[in-house]
């Protein structure tokens, strides 16, 4: 599957410093530990785990929002971190991120036709006549009417301020979206109208999506593939009917173990996890979901396993998997 | 099993008077909870069902009015009940609050033990009415029934953890030590107000799991409001669906989930992402309560409305065993 990867991510890392009173640095908080990924054009990848796993971060850095520590980031066959301001802003234009909430990330005191238009006047040389044409042509296919681009943010209900959000990183024509949690905080109603108009759009502007989210349902709904994270490194991955129906991964299955599921066997009739996840600050040595892990032998306390296949195209890190 | 109600809301209407206008939040809601059952409200957001809850707690905003109705607990009025009864014997006594965010829940100032003490000084069963001293004998008594309480909600190192201040625990752990709050003072009734959203899947598996054996331990019933239909199923035994301020939809769980016979509990149900059906969500929005429409509240976003459904208010009208809708057109084989 090399032949059409348009986003490949190699070892990435991303340490942050972590610093006593006096401002010296006493350690790292490791969000992204080496954590390796690719994307095919026009497929939906969904990335799952829990707060603190290192997700965001993941999309964050991809974008540029943090330069990372470690690691490369190949986005159409060139190294973004490699290449020259001007170079990297403008493929740039070509990757785009579509933030968690655009309650919160919309200028509340910009009209929501002046968000739109903005990315096209830093990127683009396009008239103004061209760049209001594209506004209403990405409006109608978010499915809002003209009129709410005299509104304001504050003034539109949370589902509709979703669809502007997703409208603000179509301006730019992206091959790549990274959508942050792009349903949390909405209805199940209003959830399944953005799911529905996300796949839409994947498909009348050939779109591949890295999706972030921690809805396992959600996921299974819209994505090809998964990659679920803990503890800042992936540790399963594989097309998403693989994984969600014989994951190998003890975390993957737990967490897979713990999503309701209407009609189903009741989660909390034989839920088995305890505790909770470390802190990033305070990772344990060698398998990281050792302490946890109810499969735990001695070479899981001595030996960090690495993703390795289990079953067509299907990896795990484990030293026991399923 | 028709087990006694312990608690009944009959003709709920509560107005809130805005700028904007008079917001109708509840409109006529009948609601019952039995002893010892866990009794779901769903809902989405501004359906009401937060508004319902604090009004059983008499923590109505100042802005609200109650226009009529009756909450009925253990045979007497809540809504006529003296404040300062409500105070010493209801609020955080026989009725306590689980809420949704233990982050913001607890003071930042004080430590958890402290906190624990004051509820305790105030709200423990063992303290008698209009007691205002906490002598040592109580002190010593209500110390051993925290500790007790808090391996019950299995938080490791109960002692450690009592001079520790909020922002020292994980969210999983705030929400344990909520809960033992909660059943400090042996309540009749919990109310816990969407008690796992803020939380990850896996610590909500197991925050249900605790209080789904907790209740069953002590007795008590629940009140559990939450948006979250998986949550719904896991623990409840009966579910009520709210829709702009009303009631729409009542019935034991498995019937709720497998004939749901309202045509809103029938949509929200296909919005939910399952693995081989398509995605259905619902067109239009939740109406203005502030001019909700005439008629049937769901009417303008349903399918199935016909003439009637403009212009006059459905009843609530049975449809088989405990299971009760309010729609001029029920879907048929529903609640049988």
């Amino acid at each position: 599957m090399n032949e059409d990867v348009i986003l490949n991510v190699h070892q990435l890392q991303q340490y942050f410093p972590v610093r006593n009173e006096w401002g010296l640095r006493t350690g790292s908080l490791k969000a992204l530990d080496g954590v390796s990924l690719q994307l095919v054009s026009g497929e939906v990848l969904g990335v799952v785990g829990e707060s603190g796993c290192g997700k965001s971060t993941l999309g964050k850095t991809i974008v540029g929002i943090h330069r990372p520590t470690g690691g490369s980031i190949e986005f159409d066959g060139r190294p973004i971190l490699a290449l020259d301001r001007k170079q990297e802003k403008a493929l740039r234009t070509r990757l785009q991120y579509c933030y968690q909430d655009p309650g919160a990330s919309l200028d509340p005191r910009w009209t929501i036709g002046r968000s739109l238009e903005e990315p096209l006047i830093i990127h683009t040389n396009l008239s103004k006549a061209e760049r209001l044409e594209r506004v209403h042509d990405v409006l109608d296919a978010v499915g809002l009417p003209k009129a709410h681009l005299d509104l304001y943010p504050h003034e539109i209900s949370g589902g509709q301020q979703r669809r502007i959000g997703i409208a603000r990183v179509l301006m730019l024509r992206p091959n790549v979206i990274i959508l942050d949690e792009p349903t949390s905080g909405l209805d199940v109603s209003v959830q399944a109208t953005v799911l529905n108009l996300l796949a839409d759009l994947r498909k009348a502007y050939d779109l591949a999506y890295l999706m972030i989210s921690h809805d396992l349902a959600v996921v299974r709904k819209v994505s090809d593939r998964i990659a679920v994270m803990y503890l800042g490194r992936i540790v399963e991955t594989g097309k998403t009917d693989d994984v969600f129906s014989h994951p190998a991964h003890p975390y993957t299955q737990s967490l897979l173990a713990s999503a309701p599921r209407i009609g189903k066997e009741r989660v909390t009739d034989h839920f088995w996890l305890e505790g909770e996840p470390p802190k990033p600050t305070d990772i344990p040595v060698a398998c990281r979901f050792a302490p946890r892990c109810p499969k735990a032998q001695d070479i899981c306390r001595k030996q960090d396993p690495v993703l390795r296949p289990i079953f067509d195209h299907q990896e795990a890190a484990c030293h026991f998997p399923a | 099993m028709v087990a006694e109600k312990l608690l009944s809301v009959e003709g709920l209407s509560v107005h809130y008077i805005t700028e904007g206008g008079t917001a109708r939040v509840l409109d006529h809601v009948g609601f019952s909870i039995r002893h010892g059952e866990i009794m779901g409200l769903v809902g989405e957001s501004g359906c009401g069902k937060t508004s319902l809850a604090r009004a059983i707690l008499g923590v109505l905003p100042g802005n609200a009015e109650v226009v009529s109705g009756k909450i009925l607990f253990k045979g007497s009025d809540l809504l006529r009940l003296a404040p300062s009864e409500a105070e010493e014997s209801i609020r955080g006594r026989a009725i306590s609050f689980v809420p949704q965010d233990p982050f913001t829940s607890f003071s930042p100032l004080f430590s958890i033990g402290e906190q624990i003490r004051t509820l305790m000084r105030w709200k423990s069963p063992d303290r008698k009415p209009g007691e205002k001293v906490y002598g040592s004998g109580r002190r010593k008594r209500d110390r051993e029934r925290v500790m007790a309480m808090l391996q019950a909600v299995q938080l490791p190192d109960p002692e450690g953890l009592l001079k520790k201040y909020p922002h020292e625990v994980s969210g999983g752990q705030r929400q344990r030590l909520m809960i033992a709050m909660a059943l400090l003072p042996e309540p009749r009734l919990v109310i816990a107000d969407e008690p796992t959203t803020a939380l990850d899947v896996t610590i909500q598996a197991q925050i249900l799991k605790l209080l789904k054996r907790l209740i069953t331990e002590t007795g008590a019933s629940v009140l559990f409001t939450t948006h979250d239909l998986g949550a719904a199923w896991e623990i409840c035994d009966r579910i009520t669906v709210m829709y702009a301020g009303q009631e729409a939809e009542t019935a034991p769980v498995q019937s709720f989930f497998d004939r749901p016979a309202h045509p809103y509990t029938k949509k929200l149900l296909d919005s939910l992402p399952t693995e081989n059906s398509p995605l259905i969500g619902i067109p239009g929005r939740v109406p203005s309560l502030l001019n909700p429409p005439a008629g049937c509240r769901f009417h303008p976003r349903c399918t199935s409305s016909t003439e009637i459904c403009h212009h006059k208010q459905p009843d609530v009208t049975e449809m088989g065993y405990e299971h009760a809708v309010r729609c001029h057109h029920p879907i048929m084989g529903g609640g049988q």
